[in-house]
């Protein structure tokens, strides 16, 4: 295996595109990744997303967006794996780059979600639940978090006001970037009188869906190391499964696959939680944000929400996280961010995270997290220049 | 729900039947052809009593495609008596009045249609257990 | 008539649905000069029930009372005429639900208001010739009544599902039975039309009153029984003067009535509304008592049934819910919740 390297990112603000189409935002992110690389033509590209053909009708995106790129010729395909479609893509090029499989991939996150009904994309994002034994019992994908989250309250003790700090700190940090949907602070006012959509989850627990596209080039460490790229290695990257419905769990509210995709990581990168200089989770709920916290071994079961009760989570805190806005405020385009998690990282570790820039970080763990916790990936990434 | 998936599916909708491990002995539902416990292929159909209690629930204010007419409605994790846990609404309840822990029972219900000419899908729900009235 | 091989009730459950319609409801959307309406409310089904649902839960009740293998069942017949598909069984979902799958006869009946005790007549047939050990007969219906219409009062949910099998397992043995039927035209509905159309004061004493009467007076004479000899008298029940007078005809007393008359409370249950009465007489009948059943439906005909009940019955009472059960659990809703209940909102 050889050591690899994110040698290029880029990436368009998430948003409601009415003027873009599925393909120029991903061509519009693979080329600002290519050209901040500085490379012309990769071998291989993988665009993660999960609604394409849902919400656009359109599949065989690795052939579309490597075409409208001028890239016609290249391997590439699509890959999909609910929410975390992203990062499974990011995994694909790290394995095929790490296994000498060739020198330059580019990984794509993109999702299109405007153009369809509300009600089509609340039911196009059942499809990561259990189709037959979930969603055809009419739940919803934010109701099987909120069934998380309803029992999480019950279990531990908690009111829903207690998990407004992860909304507020996202919503402040997005006020600091200007690729995220929602720059604008909010209160813990706001969070606790916000309108539920489905209880005990609010507007405000949910991270806004959004169109959006992310990419980053991989390539091998000898490689991309020539100044003056800023290359961002790659320490760690694992995955991991669990059941996809959630009645189907060891424990409901345990993230099996997040705490073994976590573990895995941490194993392979040689560090531990408390070495991440920032973490960029999968805050698609605040609920998720909690659960991720406790499977990633930053706190114990049941108090996953006190970090960010405490205030431990800001970008000048003991473990700062989303720190461009998260899912939850940045906007969460479904099948592209956990590109966008892994791009913000690597601006944190750049150094070039503007005003939220979190001084010194040199280690950075993201986790993307597909379906109600059913495939989870794990990157960890380090500052190498 | 097609033709063929809604027959496939109808005796775990209507009835309730699920599978008890021959091996060891784990009660499933749904049915799967292989067991989670022991990786043993598991085929023995168990025909579940339907009672058990609300393990969690929320209230779907914005519910999907084909479900609209219903909401708001109020979805729950049940606990069967005999373990599984399993996802499904819960009807003839208000939802202020629902609680963790909650005894409910199976009862078979509409859960959607397909518009006024398709295939009415019937399938498994829970409610709280009546109360009983004094006998005359 | 009487079957060949003596058949009972080994089995019997009810179904209301929750939520009620109080006819002062209709009367503030309708107002018709300050009369009171027929019955003092209507149950009215849920989003999520129709006849298929509400079989299926009469079918587990009686079921549950009957404790019996549902494989051995060797007929489903649901009579209603509010079956959720124009083409394609009830019966058949009932069937598959309750366990009673494959080798069973199902078919889904249609008289009017006497489709459910057409289904019992036939499988007191069936299971007396011993063709099958047991026949579930169903009555059910979810009916409409046009806004506006006297009918709207009374159209209600509800019904109940009859087990019957040999006589020695019984909690009620059959005695006899008569129908009555001519060709009377006092209420339809043609295909396709969402609403019955009613003949008025037509379909009182040439319809209801002489069918449901003549069944009656038959059975009586040829059971030999007097009609003070009856602990329980249950009638269809499109309102409750039209019952309540049928049986003051006969000569029956207020409390033989009692059990059995439900419309006050819950109104017209259709083709479950005899059924119905008779499961919440058999709730609270003791044994070794007569019970006199009558049917009516539309088009125009009655099924009487006598039946004596067994000392098996108290057992075997409150293994499952009963109609009073159902009744108590009550919530009462406005004309605007009803009509979205009743799908008369339009949607799409």
């Amino acid at each position: 295996m050889r050591d690899v390297c994110i040698a290029g990112i880029g990436q368009i603000a998430v948003g409601e595109h009415w003027d873009r189409s599925l393909r120029d935002m991903a061509v519009d992110a693979v080329v600002s990744a290519l050209n901040d690389a500085q490379v012309e033509r990769p071998q291989m590209l993988f665009v993660g997303n999960m609604l394409s053909g849902q919400l656009s009708l359109q599949e065989n995106l690795g052939a579309l967006v490597a075409d409208y790129a001028g890239l016609r010729g290249i391997e590439a395909f699509k890959i999909e794996a609910a929410c975390a479609s992203a990062a499974a893509a990011l995994r694909l090029a790290y394995l095929a780059v790490a296994g000498g499989m060739c020198d330059v991939a580019v990984a794509c996150g993109v999702e299109k979600m405007t153009e369809s009904r509300s009600d089509r994309v609340t039911t196009a994002l059942a499809t990561a639940a259990d189709a037959v034994y979930e969603a055809e019992q009419g739940v919803s994908f934010v109701a099987l978090n909120a069934l998380l989250m309803q029992r999480y309250m019950h279990q531990y003790g908690y009111r829903r006001e207690d998990f407004g700090g992860f909304a507020v700190n996202a919503h402040a940090n997005a006020a600091g970037n200007p690729w995220a949907m929602f720059q604008r602070p909010i209160t813990p006012e706001q969070f606790a009188t916000a309108r539920l959509i489905a209880a005990p989850i609010s507007l405000l627990d949910s991270a806004g869906i959004g169109d959006g596209a992310a990419a980053v080039v991989v390539m091998p460490a000898d490689l991309a190391g020539q100044p003056p790229r800023k290359p961002v290695r790659i320490r760690a990257s694992a995955s991991a499964t669990d059941a996809v419905a959630l009645h189907d769990r060891r424990d409901p509210l345990v993230l099996d696959a997040a705490a073994l995709s976590a573990g895995r990581a941490y194993a392979e990168a040689g560090v531990g939680p408390q070495d991440v200089d920032l973490f960029e989770l999968h805050d698609a709920f605040t609920i998720m944000s909690a659960l991720s916290i406790e499977a990633c071994g930053l706190a114990p079961r049941g108090h996953g929400v006190g970090l960010a009760k405490e205030g431990a989570i800001a970008l000048h805190a003991a473990h700062p996280m989303s720190t461009m806005g998260g899912l939850k405020a940045r906007g969460h385009p479904v099948g592209a961010t956990g590109l966008y998690q892994v791009v913000e990282a690597c601006l944190q570790l750049r150094g070039e995270a503007g005003v939220n820039q979190i001084k010194g970080a040199s280690l950075a763990m993201t986790q993307n997290i597909g379906g109600s916790g059913a495939n989870v990936f794990t990157h960890i990434l380090e500052r190498c220049w | 729900m097609s033709s063929s998936s809604h027959w496939r599916t109808r005796r775990q909708r209507l009835a309730l039947v699920g599978e008890q491990c021959p091996h060891c002995q784990a009660m499933l539902f749904p049915p799967r052809d292989i067991c989670p416990s022991c990786h043993g292929p598991a085929k023995e159909p168990y025909h579940y009593g339907g009672v058990g209690s609300v393990y969690s629930f929320s209230e779907v204010y914005t519910a999907p495609d084909a479900y609209e007419h219903y909401a708001p409605y109020v979805v729950a994790l049940v606990q069967l008596e005999e373990g599984p846990l399993l996802t499904a609404q819960l009807t003839d309840v208000e939802p202020e009045d629902v609680y963790v822990g909650m005894p409910v029972e199976m009862v078979t219900r509409r859960l959607r249609a397909e518009g006024p000419e398709g295939l009415i899908s019937y399938g498994y729900k829970f409610r709280p257990v009546p109360e009983r009235v004094a006998a005359h | 008539m009487r079957p060949a091989l003596p058949v009972g009730i080994v089995g019997y459950g009810g179904y209301v649905p929750r939520y009620r319609l109080p006819a002062s409801e209709i009367s503030r959307l309708w107002p018709s000069g300050g009369e009171d309406g027929p019955v003092s409310s209507k149950a009215v089904p849920g989003l999520d029930e129709d006849t298929v649902t509400m079989s299926i839960e009469a079918a587990r009740n009686a079921l549950d009372r009957a404790g019996i293998d549902p494989a051995q069942i060797g007929a489903v017949w649901v009579g209603s005429e509010s079956h959720p598909y124009a083409v394609k069984p009830t019966s058949t979902i009932v069937a598959e639900a309750i366990g009673a799958v494959p080798h069973v006869l199902a078919a889904d009946w249609q008289f009017a208001c006497k489709a459910g005790t057409e289904a019992l007549q036939a499988a007191l047939g069936l299971v007396g010739s011993g063709m099958v050990r047991y026949g579930l007969a169903i009555g059910m219906d979810a009916a409409q009544g046009k806004p506006s219409d006297a009918l709207e009062y009374t159209a209600a949910a509800g019904g109940a599902a009859i087990l019957v099998g040999p006589a020695e397992e019984a909690v009620a043995r059959c005695e006899g039975s008569v129908s009555y039927v001519t060709d009377t035209p006092d209420f339809w509905r043609r295909p396709g039309r969402t609403y019955p159309e009613h003949a008025g004061r037509f379909t009182g004493q040439p319809a209801y009153f002489a069918h449901s009467l003549a069944a009656a007076r038959e059975l009586l004479a040829e059971l030999g029984w007097r009609p003070d000899e009856l602990a329980h008298a249950v009638f269809h029940q499109p309102n409750v003067r039209f019952p309540t007078q049928a049986g003051q005809q006969l000569g029956l007393s207020r409390q033989q009535m009692a059990l059995g008359l439900l419309s006050p409370e819950i109104g017209n249950a259709y083709a479950g509304s005899s059924l119905l009465g008779l499961v919440a007489a058999l709730d609270g009948a003791a044994p070794e008592q007569r019970i006199l059943q009558v049917s009516f439906g539309s088009g125009a005909g009655s099924d009487a049934f006598g039946w004596i009940t067994t000392p098996l019955l108290p057992e075997r009472q409150q293994l499952a819910s009963t109609v009073r059960d159902y009744i108590a659990r009550q919530r009462q809703i406005d004309y605007a919740t009803y009509l979205r209940y009743r799908g008369q909102i339009v949607m799409e």
